[in-house]
């Protein structure tokens, strides 16, 4: 089961999650991935240490896709 | 639709170094550069106040006091630079019990044990990277050079001002594995300095985790 969160004030929160087996499902996770990318999120794929993947089209695969908001110099 | 296509205008860029286009982006020697600089700078701030100290002295004697004034300021200046790295590791204002919960529980999830181990020691993350050993906070990141000797300090944030303090550190922590260089070039550059000068001015849990860092950085280079 893949999961689509989204970082915000609750901690974070679920928005769907979905099997690549499911095609029902996976269509309902990229119009909720593109709605969150309108909104202004970026979408981050961790790799473990070290490593993460800016992605801007639901790797359908991944366990987890994280949404964060913009960083900037304070 | 499975494609892992990445943002920004380069392979894997981070989609923020748009809003800074004018910076080149950070590299090894720019770092080293940057701190060199900061030297030169620090040194061109305390140096005159040190030869008025001594020109006064040697002049009148009796100007003893405006010497001491002087060689204050002289120490001062340093000191207050290395309290602005330091400002760059501190905590901000906590949201609620269970968002902070959820989201530590998120962050956890994203360390190994021994970086979850030193987060909740210290509530900073340790992240070795190409430009060297990182410790992410809430509002900034350091980064200790190879060879762990000099420190850069970094002013960053997530923006928007109601996240979960783990949310903040994840936020920034997401972003440097995604791009440490745009991350580096993101970032305002706040202190650069020798690791000492900055550890006095850090609190004991921070201190931990600088010495953490130094020693993960002095092994590696």
């Amino acid at each position: 089961m893949s999961r689509l969160i989204r970082m915000d004030q609750t901690g974070h929160t679920t928005l769907v999650e979905w099997t690549a087996e499911d095609p029902a499902a996976v269509q309902e996770a990229i119009a909720a991935f593109r709605a969150e990318l309108d909104q202004g999120y970026y979408a981050v794929v961790s790799h473990g240490e070290g490593h993460a993947e800016q992605v801007r089209e639901l790797p359908v695969d991944a366990p987890l896709v994280i949404l964060r908001r913009p960083i900037a110099g304070g | 639709m499975a494609s892992t296509d990445t943002a920004g205008a380069d392979n894997g860029s981070l989609p923020e170094l748009a809003a800074v286009y004018w910076r080149p982006r950070a590299d090894r020697r720019s770092l080293t550069r940057s701190g060199r600089l900061w030297t030169l700078s620090t040194i061109a701030h305390t140096v005159p106040f040190i030869g008025a100290a001594a020109l006064l002295t040697a002049l009148k004697p009796v100007t003893l006091p405006v010497a001491f004034i002087l060689l204050a300021h002289a120490w001062a200046i340093p000191e207050l630079y290395a309290a602005r790295g330091a400002n760059v590791v501190r905590t901000l204002a906590q949201a609620g019990p269970d968002a902070e919960q959820r989201a530590l529980g998120l962050l956890g999830d994203l360390l190994d044990h021994d970086a979850r181990e030193l987060h909740g020691r210290t509530g900073l993350v340790l992240e070795r990277g190409c430009l060297g050993v990182w410790l992410v906070a809430q509002a900034g990141a350091l980064v200790v050079a190879p060879g762990g000797r000099r420190v850069y300090c970094y002013c960053v944030k997530a923006t928007g001002a109601d996240l979960p303090s783990a949310d903040r550190t994840a936020h920034l922590l997401l972003a440097l594995r995604a791009d440490e260089i745009g991350f580096a070039t993101v970032a305002n550059l706040a202190f650069s300095g020798a690791c000492w000068r900055l550890r006095r001015r850090l609190c004991a849990t921070a201190r931990d985790a600088l010495t953490a860092a130094v020693q993960t950085s002095a092994v590696a280079s």
